[in-house]
């Protein structure tokens, strides 16, 4: 039994390191960007967001003043259970949300799309998001926290078939440009594709493979994993930099996940984790040990099966 | 080339504004005020009357909402200050330009530089635009002290009326000069002549958008 003050303390630290701290994979990224970014104004913008970085972490303030939209991903191993039940659970992640957004503090993004009521905690009708996910065997309990900014850098498609990778290159250019110019998606950016699903599952797909896979990851399918190389210098070679200047670096990785489709079509998704690619994760286990981590781990063997049965012990000889 | 910085004042004069060369990189000092279309529509529709002393406190407005908190006992707490893209304000701006003063307007991503020359140019002013986007650290350091909140009981604390002083604030880039010619435009069409190259080997997709355009030189704004 997980105790419930541990999550919601776990959660509130969770709200404050995704804020404030730039996940080191990124970082990595954007480093390796700024060593072969030539264009004068874009190189000025990328020293000046690896001085902002600093800056956040010595002050102890958020990165960026627009504080995204806070969403929680959970995962659990089947054997977790919390105390008071998932019900508890959401409450705990709402009261973290509510409690880290007066206390970082962060941007009250969150207001009604009609009234624009806001209740200056990122806390409302349907937000923050939480999702769910769940893991062959353990007794642990996976909090993820992504802030994720909101309003430029997405698209969907309904392509097809015959719409072919030259189709999918295409939108993913289009997207690319659109969002780049005056820099609007905040880039460089880690970009998610998502391939496949039905449009809903498709739009999670792309965000997850932007919000939930680390700068360097690969997919484990060789193929897929040697389009999102191909993909990563594609968008580098677009002649656009950070803000829409003259450039080379608008994408510090690209990362590709797909989902089973329908056998006319091949929906596509295309989303920007920007210049603050906020997250951070945590795990807690049964006897209240808290490990905090930046990388979510999400998708696993399990998360991508593509049989009726999960044949656990050959994931465990794999592992 | 590194580019040229400049220290500004948030009430500068016009021979200050009219040396400004796009990219140049500006440092400011002096009362700043968060404007979007909060304080917009509530000013100009509602026609409430502006809290502040414009342009004579300020003639900054910032396209902004900050990561804040009003203490309880009235005091602030402000983190990170960063712009909102400043493109959908275009449709007030002649208005709050001509009822406050505002000689820089502050944002992300710049206006057209037919926005420019219909109503910045003909006001003497500048636009700047944020660096990045997010660095809303560096910015906050720029924050001298919070001033006032105004208004945040009707609008939100997102959208309310901060009044901010700045200490060598920055950096921020110029976006528009006083012949009201457009840094991002000048930028794109550099970007749109690698174009063809790049799209090489794709295909238009099967399916068409309804009123969509393949002209690469066009922009979403």
């Amino acid at each position: 039994m997980i105790p419930i003050d541990i999550i919601q303390k776990t959660a509130e630290t969770l709200m404050d390191k995704a804020a404030i701290e730039i996940p080191q994979d990124y970082l990595d990224g954007l480093q390796a960007a700024a060593e072969v970014e030539d264009g004068d104004l874009s190189s000025f913008v990328l020293q000046a967001m690896l001085e902002n970085y600093e800056a956040a972490k010595e002050d102890r303030r958020a990165m960026c003043g627009d504080t995204g939209t806070p969403r929680w991903y959970v995962k659990m191993g089947n054997e977790t259970q919390i105390e008071g039940g998932p019900i508890a659970l959401e409450a705990a992640l709402r009261r973290a949300t509510a409690n880290a957004t007066n206390g970082v503090p962060l941007r009250p993004n969150r207001v009604h799309p009609l009234w624009r009521t806001d209740h200056n905690n990122n806390v409302g009708i349907g937000a923050p998001e939480i999702e769910y996910g769940y893991e062959p065997g353990g007794e642990w309990i996976d909090l993820i926290t992504v802030h994720k900014g909101g309003l430029f850098g997405t698209d969907y498609r309904m392509l097809f078939p015959s719409d072919g990778i030259e189709g999918i290159k295409r939108f993913y250019l289009d997207s690319l440009i659109a969002f780049g110019k005056r820099g609007l998606a905040c880039q460089p950016a880690i970009i998610g594709i998502g391939l496949g699903g039905c449009k809903d599952t498709c739009m999670v797909l792309g965000k997850r493979a932007a919000c939930l896979r680390t700068v360097g990851s690969e997919n484990s399918d060789p193929k897929i994993a040697e389009l999102e190389r191909e993909f990563k210098e594609l968008g580098n070679s677009i002649g656009m930099g950070a803000m829409g200047f003259v450039g080379k670096s608008m994408v510090v990785d690209c990362n590709i996940e797909v989902g089973y489709c329908h056998t006319g079509g091949m929906q596509m998704s295309v989303h920007a984790f920007c210049l603050s690619s906020r997250r951070a994760v945590a795990r807690v286990h049964a006897d209240g040990r808290v490990e905090y981590r930046t990388d979510p781990d999400w998708f696993t063997a399990y998360q991508r099966r593509e049989t009726v049965e999960w044949d656990a012990p050959a994931l465990d000889a794999a592992e | 080339m590194s580019p040229r910085k400049i220290r500004l004042s948030t009430t500068p004069t016009q021979e200050a504004l009219d040396d400004l060369r796009l990219g140049d990189i500006v440092y400011l000092d002096g009362l700043m005020y968060t404007a979007r279309e909060g304080v917009y529509k509530r000013a100009l529709e509602d026609k409430a009357n502006i809290p502040m002393e414009l342009p004579r406190d300020s003639a900054a407005n910032f396209h902004c909402s900050p990561a804040a908190r009003i203490n309880p006992d009235g005091t602030f707490e402000m983190g990170a200050v960063t712009a909102t893209a400043s493109f959908r304000f275009a449709k007030w701006l002649p208005e709050w330009m001509a009822k406050s003063g505002a000689k820089l307007i502050i944002g992300k991503g710049g206006m057209t530089s037919k926005d420019y020359k219909a109503f910045f140019v003909p006001n003497g002013a500048i636009y700047l635009s944020t660096v990045g986007y997010g660095t809303g650290a560096l910015l906050g350091r720029g924050v001298e002290k919070v001033e006032a909140v105004h208004w945040n009981e009707e609008l939100g604390l997102a959208q309310a009326m901060w009044v901010i002083k700045c200490n060598n604030m920055g950096p921020f880039i110029v976006a528009s000069d006083k012949n009201g010619d457009c840094l991002f435009e000048r930028e794109n069409a550099k970007v749109a002549q690698n174009l063809e190259r790049v799209y090489e080997g794709t295909r238009p997709a099967t399916l068409k958008r309804y009123g969509e355009t393949d002209d690469r030189s066009d922009e979403v704004i």
